[in-house]
């Protein structure tokens, strides 16, 4: 028998100066997933992992099980908190080329993921956010002002200049601190929701964290303790079909869905269009019902395109097709959610346009506040004395004479 | 007071701290039903349940990850790593998250979590059974480092750790566990009960981070070491009639600066001796301070006493411990007259 084996490189759809191919994208119609009930068995609802729950169609209209019937006031929530990210991100990347903050990622696209999931979730649930889930601090209700401090690491960063640009965290508003580091914070949402429910809290556990960085073997810690304990978290992945230059192939879903990690741990998956606000809200909230009540942890697959650069020094042309974007099957989440609203009567190209411009407003004069405070070149600095601080609770003496030298070379 | 070794010792101090305190838990491989592999939380999950003592899967990356989840959602945890040597897998969570969550985060969240590991060889453990990584961790900023050297002062320095709202890995040198040993693996093993050290307070008390102990007072030479080699520098030095003062170190960080600046400073002369490999080790940050603060009081060139290196070999164990013979020769070195 002659040898046949040969290395497979997984399929990337389409280079630049290609043709977008989004053939390999499986797409089940609208309303075509059965909603099993929240305390199903995992091995009964193996299939909403390779499927895809969606309720949007192609005519904005809301469909099947999945449907959450939202309030119309809901629904204005959300567009706005949506159209809020948006706005903020656009503003804070052409800060960003203007030189007033070193670097910042964008979530275009992907807005659903963040703000429809946050929305399903208690304000008591702790939130363990990957860099592109700025959607979640909006939702959180944190301040622009307070996230664009941040950005500039000035005065009144929450993080005392010590992390880069979008690395928030806020305490109060249960939003775990971003690391920077990939994927470490998937396991550590599963251990949090191991304390509440050895504390026998009702709070649950949500984290994000992209297709990429599945790859990593904490991603898979996540899943193993989730699956042994039972932990109340929900663990999302945003396929978003781009980790920097690399294809979703290489990090293992070619051949089958990120969503059918799930059952392969022994826990519910599931697969759902993430550009379709009412779809990303309605399994949000079966599986914080599911972990709620006792039924464990559920692995969500968002699947969504990234619209943008993976960062403000990525350049996307490099590696994907030009117009790869407006190919993508599943639209855009504020598109999509906006006909929606105008189809069922409960907003208007008016009122739209109205929110646009004071959303605008909004980010404007908050920016002009958040400088105020100082930026990495102007105004307000920190003191550098807090370099040394928060490394122990107590300043031990080796940092304490290490500051004092600083000081000293800095006379 | 009772008779305890280090083991013994341990376990009390967890028993008492899952008695004292409702957010503490222990986890770990094989530490729940079965006590541990080296018996360490023998009982603890029949007194205390399963919820408290609880057993994980073999896979120190998620121990660790869920341990510092654990941690900042208000529960002080103690996780046991099985062996020194298991403790890489975990690494990227101890260096890249659990040391820098309080820094990065403005002190607004922080991880109270102890990471209990065995070290250390002389139990024939091989080359994956014998590792001393402790210089890997103190090298890293954010955490605290611990390694006692005896029954009391183990259970006191973990209570501490346990109570302490930084993170701490504590190291175990697992020779120690059953005796006091003086690197002569022909002798007969001698009991903790016969030393004072094995004589430990039932009750909860701590013993304070940063605080050297010295062992002995003596005039001629300081001998800086910690875990293993206490007992084996503290040998040397006798079967050579030395007056050597000898300073267990109890914790690496934070680090009593200023014990063994007054002891090298009386002294004149100094060895440094660990278990732990040379090249870039522990030693090498001992020598420098002595170097930098005490350079005028020495009377001899400082002396570094360790394994070899390359990794543990399974065969040639008393060929790379660093025991009497090698700490002889080194103290040999530094009390000959410039």
């Amino acid at each position: 028998m002659p040898i046949k084996s040969r290395l497979h490189l997984p399929h990337v759809p389409a280079r630049p100066g290609e043709k977008p191919d989004f053939s390999y994208v499986q797409i089940s119609p609208a309303g075509a997933v059965p909603r099993p009930q929240v305390n199903a068995l995992v091995k009964d609802v193996a299939h909403l992992a390779l499927e895809m729950v969606r309720v949007l169609d192609d005519n904005a209209d809301a469909v099947g099980a999945w449907h959450p019937h939202l309030d119309a006031s809901e629904l204005q929530v959300g567009l706005r908190h949506m159209l809020l990210t948006r706005i903020y991100d656009e503003r804070m990347q052409r800060m960003q080329r203007g030189g007033k903050i070193s670097f910042y990622i964008r979530s275009l696209g992907e807005e659903a993921v963040s703000v429809a999931q946050g929305m399903a979730l208690s304000p008591s649930d702790m939130l363990f956010p990957g860099y592109r889930n700025q959607g979640l601090q909006i939702v959180r209700g944190i301040p622009l002002v307070n996230l664009m401090c941040q950005l500039l690491s000035n005065t009144r960063d929450m993080c005392k200049g010590r992390q880069l640009p979008v690395m928030y965290h806020s305490k109060a508003n249960n939003l775990f601190s971003i690391s920077g580091n990939l994927a470490t914070q998937f396991p550590q949402a599963v251990g949090w929701a191991m304390a509440a429910a050895i504390k026998g809290e009702g709070n649950l556990a949500a984290t994000w964290i992209g297709e990429g960085s599945t790859a990593e073997a904490d991603f898979h810690h996540a899943l193993l303790f989730a699956s042994v304990y039972q932990a109340p978290v929900i663990l999302n992945v945003v396929n978003n079909q781009w980790a920097i230059s690399t294809f979703q192939g290489y990090a293992g879903g070619e051949q089958r869905s990120f969503a059918a990690r799930g059952p392969g741990y022994g826990m519910a998956g599931i697969r759902v269009d993430g550009n379709d606000f009412l779809a990303v809200y309605s399994v949000t909230q079966w599986a914080a019902e599911r972990a709620r009540t006792g039924g464990g942890p559920t692995l969500i697959e968002l699947v969504t395109y990234r619209g943008a650069a993976h960062s403000t020094s990525d350049d996307p042309a490099r590696y994907r097709a030009k117009d790869d974007a407006e190919h993508w099957p599943l639209g855009d989440p504020i598109i999509r959610l906006k006909a929606h609203m105008i189809k069922i009567g409960e907003w208007s190209e008016e009122r739209h346009e109205a929110l646009v411009a004071e959303l605008e407003a909004q980010v404007v004069s908050s920016w002009k506040e958040a400088v105020t405070f100082g930026t990495l070149n102007e105004g307000p600095k920190l003191d550098s004395d807090l370099m040394f601080e928060d490394v122990f609770k107590e300043m031990p003496e080796n940092l304490q004479r290490q500051q004092a030298l600083m000081r000293k070379e800095r006379s | 007071m009772a008779n305890m070794n280090m083991i013994q010792a341990l376990t009390s101090a967890m028993d008492i701290m899952l008695g004292k305190d409702p957010s503490v838990i222990l986890m770990g491989e094989d530490i729940g039903y079965f006590g541990g592999v080296f018996r360490a939380t023998e009982g603890l999950q029949r007194k205390y349940g399963e919820h408290r003592v609880i057993d994980t899967p073999i896979a120190e990356g998620g121990i660790v990850a869920a341990a510092i989840g654990m941690s900042i959602n208000g529960l002080r945890p103690v996780a046991e790593i099985q062996f020194a040597d298991y403790i890489y897998p975990g690494f990227d969570q101890i260096v890249s998250e659990l040391a820098r969550i309080r820094y990065r985060t403005a002190g607004d969240f922080f991880a109270p979590l102890t990471i209990r590991t065995p070290c250390g060889g002389g139990i024939r453990g091989g080359q994956t059974h014998s590792q001393s990584p402790e210089g890997i961790f103190t090298h890293v900023s954010g955490i605290k480092v611990v390694m006692p050297s005896n029954p009391f002062d183990a259970k006191g320095l973990l209570i501490t750790c346990i109570e302490d709202d930084d993170p701490v890995v504590f190291f175990e040198p697992k020779r120690l566990y059953n005796g006091p040993f003086d690197g002569d693996p022909t002798k007969p093993a001698v009991p903790w009960n016969a030393h004072p050290k094995g004589q430990v307070d039932e009750g909860y008390y701590t013993v304070p981070l940063g605080k050297a102990d010295i062992v002995r007072t003596g005039s001629e030479v300081t001998i800086i070491t910690y875990g293993t080699m206490v007992f084996v520098a503290a040998a040397a030095a006798a079967a050579m009639n030395l007056d050597a003062e000898i300073i267990d170190l109890r914790s690496l960080v934070p680090l009593d600066v200023d014990t063994i600046c007054t002891s090298v400073r009386k002294t004149g002369r100094c060895v440094v001796a660990h278990e732990a490999t040379r090249f870039s080790g522990f030693g090498a940050e001992l020598l420098s301070i002595v170097q930098e603060e005490c350079f005028w009081d020495l009377e001899a060139p400082i002396q570094r006493v360790t394994g070899w290196d390359t990794p543990y070999p399974h065969a040639f164990e008393w060929e790379y411990f660093p025991g009497q013979a090698r700490v002889s020769m080194a103290l040999k070195t530094v009390m000959e007259p410039a």
